[in-house]
């Protein structure tokens, strides 16, 4: 059954470039274009549903293109962290798909009389990219991926090509670009240092080359990644580019690209360059993400702006949570990942709403809208709390669980994280809270030179304005959305217990080599995986924790258990290692 | 590896010259910048598949080292084909940013510059509160539950009774009615401007704060 599903891998970036070409060729039908996109992006959610069920249990598998072996041929690989990626960012694709049918993103462009339509398309192109940096399992592959959903961006980012756009584009664009040129000359020099780009191949290969040679390439890869990912120093370009663009495109560009670049790192550590290497680098980076962030976030007057501030900011999270090299961390992180995707892409929709109710997205000139528009003040405040973590939704949850990463860390830096991100967590709220107290509660007239929409002169006369302003076909988009973000809070347990099968996974290695080398190549290297995996905090090493929490030895035990345990290559504990689904196979 | 020198020095220079260039604010510099690196980097990708050989092609005659390392060429023809497509898109910006705005240069934002000259206090978070925050405040003459209310919160005298309160809650509530008393009194037209009263709350303002400070 695993291998047919297995090769359906593929389809995930397949369907939606097929489903582009198709866009293309119906572009002066809108209702076939925008049904074609429809029925692609359904599809892909449902392919990739399918696949994570696959996965959950199974674990990871592998496609190797066109039938050649995996150091040599094209792999794409995916995997329980891969998978949930894949399934979170299609679903919100899917629901910003509709938003954008709703709101009529194509008129934004008809206005331009430009020729063809290409938002649909574009689209398709973007999600196919995306899927494709997940799911592959090549450096170069991986290049190609970004490289998709970048361009696809840059024109979804100018699109109608008005002056404001032109201007954050051309950042974005020349920004990106030089990221994209330095992952390609670190490809070039990995190539030239180990001789292959097949992941699971490099994982081994890397380990064999001088330490100094493992740091430059290490460092080269995660600033190329930081860029793409909006770390700290490198951060700086996207509250200048994403807020200009139509709503429902920054928020699929809020919610994936910014989660491409940590998936990236995320692989980044885990597989190529494992153990204790740039961690506290990493941590002081990601502090000062967390901090500039949110700093920037207070100084901004406008939701848009102050949305990509937070943003930022909370990359930073995720950043604490994978520098931690402790399991606890690690299954944050994937959680805190998929619980932030939704959130902020959720926010942008709902800045999209309050601006076309309103008129503008500046807070000074906003007021009154909770009066208004309840629902909107609902759809807002909900994904607001959320993003500020407080406690019964799911970024209470994530940070929570990366606070318990850093405590058990226990060093001086992962204590001033800790506080460092308790710290970032008020101030978010702070933030939010000024938009929620001017926008949503105070009057309509206390704003500065409000806009004549919130000015209606009864409430009849405002319910009446959001039926124009604010259709179904919008809000039940969002409102999805905003259910989705509650199922993490109310789905933690399981979701929380998968992503700590998916930390394991990533720390071990063995069954993402397994899945790509086939189990010979890796069995080799087996006692020299362990010992690397054995770094990392918490990971359970197949004795069902025995070891940790029970130290005690019965004297039914045989005498010389203990010393066998020590030695990798032996069996331990007899019987203990039974009840342990996710262990290592011996 | 053996490395061909002049591909090695020349990849350099274009390294060099690439950034100098990336690094001015001509956007049509900027272009030229981002080509010389990418073709920098397709030098680089090409030495990595060491010395000149043969074509890889199994032959009787020729062994594995003699060949050359196809990958590496496979590759840089993907690189060039988005350079190719990407400096294009640039183009077509940097050309439309000229009809648009008649600049080739990169503009600075606008809200970044209007953040930057902002005063680093905000008047409006500090300045005084009108007293009735809730918006249910406008007399609806029906509602004689509102018009009682309403009553009791523009006559301190009628709630002093009530309250006990002393000279300083007096004061506080005369201050923070001044202001709205004034509006009301232009005949609560279409919108009370928030800019237009507030100065007018001035001298009502010391009093005010300091009394709800305590």
């Amino acid at each position: 059954m695993d291998g047919d599903l297995a090769s359906l891998i593929p389809l995930a970036t397949l369907l939606p470039v097929l489903g582009a070409g198709f866009g293309f060729a119906f572009y002066r039908q809108q209702a076939t274009q925008r049904a074609v996109t429809l029925g692609t992006l359904t599809l892909t959610v449902v392919l990739e549903i399918v696949l994570l069920a696959d996965v959950w249990h199974g674990g990871a598998q592998a496609v190797h293109l066109g039938g050649w072996p995996a150091p040599f041929g094209i792999a794409m690989v995916i995997d329980r962290f891969s998978a949930l990626m894949l399934v979170v960012s299609s679903i919100i694709t899917l629901a910003v798909l509709l938003y954008a049918v709703g709101q009529g993103a194509a008129a934004e462009e008809r206005r331009d009389d430009g020729p063809v339509s290409i938002f649909y398309p574009t689209y398709l192109i973007l999600v196919a990219g995306v899927s494709n940096a997940f799911l592959a399992g090549d450096l170069f592959n991986l290049y190609v991926g970004f490289e998709i959903f970048l361009t696809a961006s840059y024109v979804l980012l100018t699109l109608g090509g008005g002056e404001a756009r032109i201007r954050a584009g051309v950042t974005y664009v020349v920004v990106s670009i030089v990221s994209s040129l330095l992952f390609l000359i670190t490809i070039g020099v990995i190539y030239a240092a180990t001789g292959t780009v097949n992941l699971a191949d490099l994982a081994l290969a890397l380990g064999e080359l001088d330490r100094g040679m493992q740091l430059l390439l290490h460092v080269m890869l995660l600033v190329g990644f930081g860029i793409k990912a909006a770390v700290f120093p490198l951060a700086f370009w996207l509250p200048d580019s994403y807020p200009t663009a139509p709503a429902p495109v920054t928020a699929v560009f809020a919610g994936l690209l910014t989660k491409v670049g940590i998936y990236s790192i995320i692989r980044t550590e885990t597989l190529l360059f494992p153990g204790e290497r740039l961690n506290t680098a990493l941590m002081i980076v990601a502090l000062l993400t967390m901090l500039v962030g949110i700093l920037g976030a207070l100084a901004q007057s406008d939701v848009k702006r102050m949305l990509s501030f937070t943003l930022t900011s909370h990359i930073g999270y995720l950043v604490f949570g994978l520098s931690l090299l402790s399991i606890t961390g690690m299954s944050a992180t994937i959680y805190y990942v998929a619980h932030h995707i939704t959130i902020q892409t959720t926010l942008f929709l709902v800045t999209g709403l309050i601006e076309r109710r309103s008129g503008t997205s500046a807070v000074d000139r906003l007021g009154g809208l909770a009066r208004i528009s309840p629902v909107l003040a609902v759809l807002f405040f909900l994904p607001a709390m959320n993003l500020a973590g407080i406690p019964p939704f799911s970024g209470f949850i994530g940070k929570l669980g990366m606070i318990q990463g850093g405590v058990a860390e226990g060093t001086v830096i992962a204590w001033t994280l800790v506080v460092g991100s308790v710290v970032t967590s008020l101030l978010t709220l702070l933030a939010l809270a000024r938009i929620w107290s001017r926008a949503f509660w105070r009057r309509a007239e206390d704003a500065d030179d409000p806009d004549p929409l919130l000015m209606s002169k009864t409430l009849a006369h405002a319910r009446a304005a959001n039926k124009r302003l604010l259709p179904t076909s919008m809000t039940v988009p969002t409102a999805l959305l905003v259910g989705l973000s509650l199922a993490f809070t109310v789905f933690a347990g399981p979701l929380m217990s998968f992503s700590r099968a998916a930390a394991q996974d990533m720390y071990e290695r063995a069954p993402y080599l397994e899945a790509v080398l086939g189990e010979e190549r890796v069995d080799g290297v087996r006692a020299e995986l362990r010992e690397l995996a054995a770094q990392v905090d918490g990971i359970d090493t197949g004795d069902g924790g025995a070891e940790e929490f029970a130290p005690v030895h019965t004297s039914v035990e045989p005498r010389d258990a203990p010393q066998l345990e020590t030695d990798d290559d032996a069996d331990d504990g007899a019987g203990n290692s039974g009840d342990d689904p996710g262990g290592e196979s011996r | 590896m053996t490395i061909n020198l002049t591909l090695l020095v020349l990849m350099g220079a274009l390294f060099a010259v690439g950034v100098h260039l990336l690094l001015e604010r001509s956007l049509t510099r900027v272009l030229l910048g981002i080509i010389l690196i990418s073709n920098g980097v397709n030098l680089l990708i090409l030495q990595t598949a060491g010395r000149a050989g043969l074509a890889p092609i199994v032959r009787d005659d020729a062994g594995f080292a003699d060949m050359l390392d196809p990958l590496p060429q496979a590759l840089v023809l993907t690189a060039i084909v988005i350079s190719f497509a990407l400096t294009s898109l640039m183009l077509a910006l940097i050309y439309r940013s000229w009809a648009l705005a008649r600049q080739d240069e990169v503009a600075d934002d606008e809200e970044d510059r209007r953040v930057a000259a902002q005063p680093a206090h905000d008047p409006e978070e500090d300045s005084e509160v009108p007293a009735e925050t809730s918006e249910f405040s406008e007399v609806d003459p029906a509602d004689p539950h509102q018009a009682r209310q309403r009553g009791r919160l523009l006559n301190p005298q009628a709630g002093r009774d009530a309250t006990a309160g002393g000279a300083v809650e007096d004061q506080l509530r005369r201050g923070l009615h001044e202001p709205d008393d004034d509006a009301r009194a232009r005949g609560g037209s279409a919108e009370p401007d928030a800019g237009e009263h507030r100065p007018a709350a001035g001298p009502s303002e010391g009093p005010s704060r300091r009394g709800r400070r305590r």
